[in-house]
This record gives C-alpha cells, structure tokens and sequence, in this order.
C-alpha cells in the first residue's frame, strides 16, 4: 500500500505516469492497461472513515452546498481536500492525494460517484468521463452487457489524448488476465471462512481487500494473495479460530462502519460471535473477467454487481451465501447516507428471516458520519441479538 | 438466597429484590443521575430496607440491566433490557405476547412465541422521539408538572394530531396550536397520540399487547388510547416500571438458585 501511494506521489510531482482517478468499481483495468497510475478516491474515503477523521470534514462540505444527507465518502473526502488534511499525511508523509490527470468514474455505485468526481473536474480542471450504469435489473442481457462494453470503449479516446499513448490490446488484455487471477485468489480467501471455526472475520478482510480495490491489475495483488490465502489455509488446518469458541455466525449486510470496526469487532468477538461474510466484501469478486474478450467481461462484472441489482435478485444472492458460509444471523447495516449499499429499507431483513428461518437485526449508522451513529444503542442492540440466538439454540 | 433484579436505565435505578418462590419482597426506584454506580448501591440499600433485610446481605445474586448495567458493582452478571423485560413479562403474561416497552430514552417492541422465546424485537432509531424524554420535554417547554400530563389527557374533548418525527419540531408545532388557541388538553391528548404513532410505525403488534416501562406506569391513558386504536386489550403488568428489574431476578434465580 505504501507503494502504491508513493508511486503516485511521485508521478503526480514529476508528471510521468499520468494518474487517473476512479471510482472503486470502475474501469480500473482499461486505466492500468493504458498505462495510469489509479487512484481511488472512495478509498481515501475508507481511510478517513477508519482514522474517525471524516466526521471533522463533512461540515466544511456541508457548508459548500452538500447535503449532510448525501454520501459521507463523498463529504468527507472533499472537505478532507478543502482542509488540505489527509491520513495519507500521516500513513506515508505525503502532503496530499496525487493531482488526477483525468477523472473516470462509473455509476454503478451511485450517482455520488459522478457528483463527486464532478465537483474534482470543476475544481481542479481536469476531464471528467465516465460510465452510466443500469440500476434495479434482475436479469441481465447481452444488450446491457454490449452497452457497457461500449460505453468503456467510448472512454479510450480521451485517455489516449490525456496519457499521450496509444491504446495496447495485448497490455490491456494482460491488466484483465491479473485482475481476474487477483478476483478469484480473493474469492478464495473470503471463503476461506465456510470453514467451521472461520479463520478469519469480515473485520479482518475490511483490511486485506484493499489490494483487491486498489491493485487489481497488477502483479502485486495477485502476489498479496497468493501469501494470504495459504495461511488461511494453514489456520483451517490447524483448526485455529478467528473467535476463541466460536458460537455464533454472522452476516454483513451494508457498507462497513469504518470507525467502529474496532469496537465492532471486539463486542462481537467477546460475544463468540463470528462474521463470516459479507456483501461488502464480496462486491470485489470479478472472476468472470476474460482476457479474451476484455470489453465484454468488463461489461458482465461490472453490471453484474450485487449494488445494482433488483430485490429478487439480491435476496437469493444472500439466501446463496447462507448455504455456503451457513450462518444463523444477519446484521443489516443501514447506512445513513449511504442508500444504495442499504438492503433493509424494502422490507429484506423480514423476508430473509421468514424464509431462511434465521434472525435480522438492523443497526442504524454510517459508512463515515459517526453522528449518525449511537455506539451504546447499538452495542445494546448488538447483545440482546446475540442473547436472541442464545435462546433459540 | 435472594435474588436482585438491577435494571439502570436512561432516567431511573430499578432495583427488585425475590425470593425462592419468586415472591418480590423488595423494590425501590431512583433517578439514575450521573453516577450509576452509586444509584444502583443507593437503591438496593433501600430495597433491603423495605424488606428489612441486612444491608449486608452475603446470600444474594444479582443480574444488571439497562444502560448502566456494566456499572453496577455488586452484579454477577448482566443481561440485554430487551432480555429482561421479555422475561418479567413472560413471568406475568406466559403466551404468546407482543411486548411494547416505552422508556426514558428508547422503545421497544420484543415478540415472544408461546415458550416465551423471543421471535424478535426492535428498537427506535436514534431519536428519542416517542420515548419518556420526549414527553419530559413537551412537559417542560408547556411548563406542566409531568405528573400533571395523564390527567390533562384524560380531560381531552379533541385530539389534536402532532405531524413530526422530531420532538423539536413536534415543539414547535405545538407553540403553534397554543397560538391558535387549542386546549391544553387537547395538546397533551396529541402528544400521547405521537408516542402511540412512533410505537405503532416500529413493528407488526401481535395478537395479545403488553405495555411496559415508566411512561405507561405513570400516563396509563396511553394504554387506552392504544386499545381504542387496536380494537383490543392491552394488558399491563402489576409492575410496569420494574418489569426489566424483575427479569433480571428471575434471570438471576435461573443462573444461581441451583
């Protein structure tokens, strides 16, 4: 990680390589393919929510116009860059997140996605392009699928002109090859925890995703990877248990509460309680992508994202992952400013319980904006679930 | 043996004090204030008194609830509020119950089955709107004695209804009906009516309805308001306000008594 963020401190100084922003699920192989640094801006948002920095910026935000209601990555991460303060400060000694050379986003997070890179374009004048994604689909079709692959084809002529290089199919399609080989170590590693006891939490791969956000592509999330998933493994082996006792096993449904993980982890850690997979962590699998057919691959995974389809769809998604992981419970996370990563809010959680058999609880909260959560309601929330599962053994 | 039942809650120490059969011999309530650790030690003195006990009681296990349960130095053990008033309410009520606990700071609506297991249960979001403090502050902005609201409620000819979520501007809105000359009354009657609507719109009722907690132990209106909106009974158990503390001491006999 301090590579890949001196790298860009030092590209974004000398000028060479050009750096692009992206959004996390964007379309990160074509910008490494052509030869771009790639720097995520919603994980700088991460990174604030964690160092419990983003609740002190998101006012200077709301004071531009930007709803506190709106998502906290977004004001967090532009009021992080109105007060020129910065965890990377602190992490790497590096006085600010590098200089784009261009902006690419694409909307299959949200819309905040596109109003955030928007307000960088203004600001710092640099071209802004993107892709439109489909939202609430249920199946999926060649026509959407074309569509996307297009729309990233689209993207290639303004990133020839920003890098001042010719696009490479071969590069490209090598880029595609290392993302699908780091998607499905990933995968690997979050399955990891079907075993019983798990070796690992959710908490813990909150952390090691993130060379699957920010380095998929290259050779050094692959290798990441390839050195996790065999202690994984060795753990499994030697029955070593992420929970001393493990009793209770959990699903996270919702975006992570980055300032609490800690706490988080810790209560439910004392409670003999495991979470043992999540949608959140599950969003970077992208093992359908093909370096044979790189535009159209790029296009299934990236419309294929739980994020963007309909309830059906999302319902059988987790009913799937209950099968596998088998957990007797769901924490839903409904994030305040955060709607799109927020599956309770449509009646899920009493559907799931029905039909799984097993118990939801929803916490209130927030991806960033600590204000939005009561740690001691939650806490409280969080044990009597947990005495729930209790009784029902 | 005795067995003590600590609920702390957000606004009041809730100490019960049970024997072997389950008989309560003692219990005493107090505001929790700013230090928990002393209003729980404060409030089982006075609970020994009442029952005159020893104050020095050696044979005696307790479990702690509420906010402060962590605080409470002489517990054994602790356990969830939510645990606690299923439990006290399964002990009055053993069916099939659908629990509405309205206390200082936050609702509750716990579902039980038959075998009194919990189903269930949901608490308010982080607003404390609908909850004891919201009537403590709509007490206080119409200056009215607290105690005085039930019987204002009762003298209601017309509900007036209050729209907002938010206790604030729920106070506002009620500034504005004293400008249009409403009754106070009337008033009151609507803000019973807004603890009722915010209970209401947390979870599916059951067939068989409890209520429980401080606010209906002094405002029981609010249950007969609640069975005129429900078209049915609502019981109350003999001790709404101390039905965590004695789930607690029920909790505490099952974990100790053998």
């Amino acid at each position: 990680m301090a590579d890949h963020f001196l790298d860009m401190d030092r590209a974004a100084k000398e000028g060479t390589p050009k750096i692009a922003w992206c959004t996390s699920v964007g379309p990160a192989e074509l910008l490494r393919g052509m030869g771009f640094l790639v720097y995520f801006p919603e994980n700088h948002g991460a990174m604030l929510g964690a160092s419990r920095m983003a609740t002190d910026f998101i006012p200077a935000t709301n004071a531009i116009g930007y709803s506190p209601d709106i998502c906290s990555y977004l004001t967090s991460d532009i009021g992080s860059y109105i007060k020129k303060i910065t965890p990377l400060q602190k992490a790497y000694g590096i006085d600010s997140v590098p200089k784009p050379d261009v902006l690419v986003f694409n909307t299959n997070q949200c819309r905040d996605v596109k109003d955030w890179f928007s307000w960088y374009a203004r600001e710092l004048r640099v071209p802004l392009i993107g892709i439109h994604s489909y939202r609430n689909i249920g199946t999926i079709t060649q026509y959407e699928i074309r569509d996307i692959a297009e729309q990233i084809k689209g993207l290639i002529p303004t990133l020839e002109e920003v890098s001042g290089r010719k696009f490479d199919p071969d590069r490209f399609k090598e880029t595609v090859r290392l993302s699908r080989d780091c998607s499905r170590l990933w995968r690997a590693t979050l399955e990891s925890s079907t075993a019983i006891p798990s070796p690992w939490t959710f908490f813990d791969a909150t952390i090691h995703m993130a060379p699957a956000v920010v380095s998929r592509g290259t050779q050094e999330a692959v290798d990441y990877y390839q050195t996790l998933l065999p202690e994984l493994k060795q753990r499994i082996e030697d029955g070593v248990a992420a929970i001393d006792g493990e009793k209770h096993r959990l699903y996270w449904e919702g975006m992570p509460i980055w300032g609490k993980l800690r706490p988080l982890s810790e209560l439910l850690s004392s409670l003999k309680s495991c979470v043992v997979a999540s949608t959140y962590c599950n969003s970077w699998i992208f093992d359908q992508l093909d370096p044979d057919q790189p535009f159209e691959s790029m296009g299934r995974v990236y419309t294929e994202l739980f994020i963007v389809r309909d309830e059906v769809y999302k319902e059988q998604y987790i009913k799937n992952c209950h099968q596998l992981f088998k957990f007797d419970g769901i924490l839903f996370h409904d994030a305040k400013t955060c709607p799109n990563n927020t599956n309770n809010r449509y009646g899920m959680p009493e559907r799931l319980a029905k039909k799984l058999g097993i118990s939801t609880l929803t916490i209130n909260g927030d991806l960033n904006d600590l204000r939005c959560y009561s740690e001691e309601q939650s806490k409280t929330q969080i044990e009597a679930f947990i005495e729930q599962l209790e009784e029902r053994r | 043996m005795i067995f003590a039942g600590v609920d702390v809650g957000s606004s009041t120490t809730k100490v019960v004090l049970m024997d072997r059969d389950k008989s309560l011999v003692g219990w005493s309530v107090q505001r929790s204030g700013t230090d928990f650790a002393i209003v729980a030690e404060a409030c089982l003195q006075q609970a020994l008194n009442q029952a005159g006990l020893a104050t020095n009681l050696k044979e005696m296990k307790t479990i702690s609830t509420g906010y402060g349960r962590k605080n409470v130095q002489y517990s054994n053990g602790d356990k969830t509020e939510i645990s606690c008033h299923a439990r006290g309410c399964y002990y009055y009520f053993p069916q099939a119950i659908t629990i509405i606990d309205i206390g200082g700071q936050d609702n509750k609506v716990i579902q039980l089955n038959e075998k009194g297991q919990r189903i269930n249960f949901k608490m308010n979001r982080k607003c404390a709107a609908g909850t004891g403090a919201f009537l403590e502050e709509m007490a206080l902005r119409l200056n009215i004695p607290l105690e005085d609201l039930e019987g204002l409620a009762r003298q209601s000819q017309e509900v007036i209804e209050l729209g907002s979520f938010c206790t604030v501007f729920t106070a506002t809105e009620v500034l504005e009906k004293i400008r249009q000359g409403k009754k106070v009354p009337d008033i009151v009657k609507g803000l019973f009516l807004s603890i009722i609507k915010r209970v209401l719109e947390m979870d599916l009722l059951g067939e068989q309805v409890i209520m429980t907690g401080g606010v209906v132990a002094f405002n029981p209106y609010l249950k007969v308001m609640l069975e005129e909106i429900i078209h049915r009974s609502v019981w109350v158990p003999k001790y709404p306000q101390l039905t965590g503390a004695i789930g607690a001491a029920l909790f505490a006999q099952e974990a100790f008594l053998s």
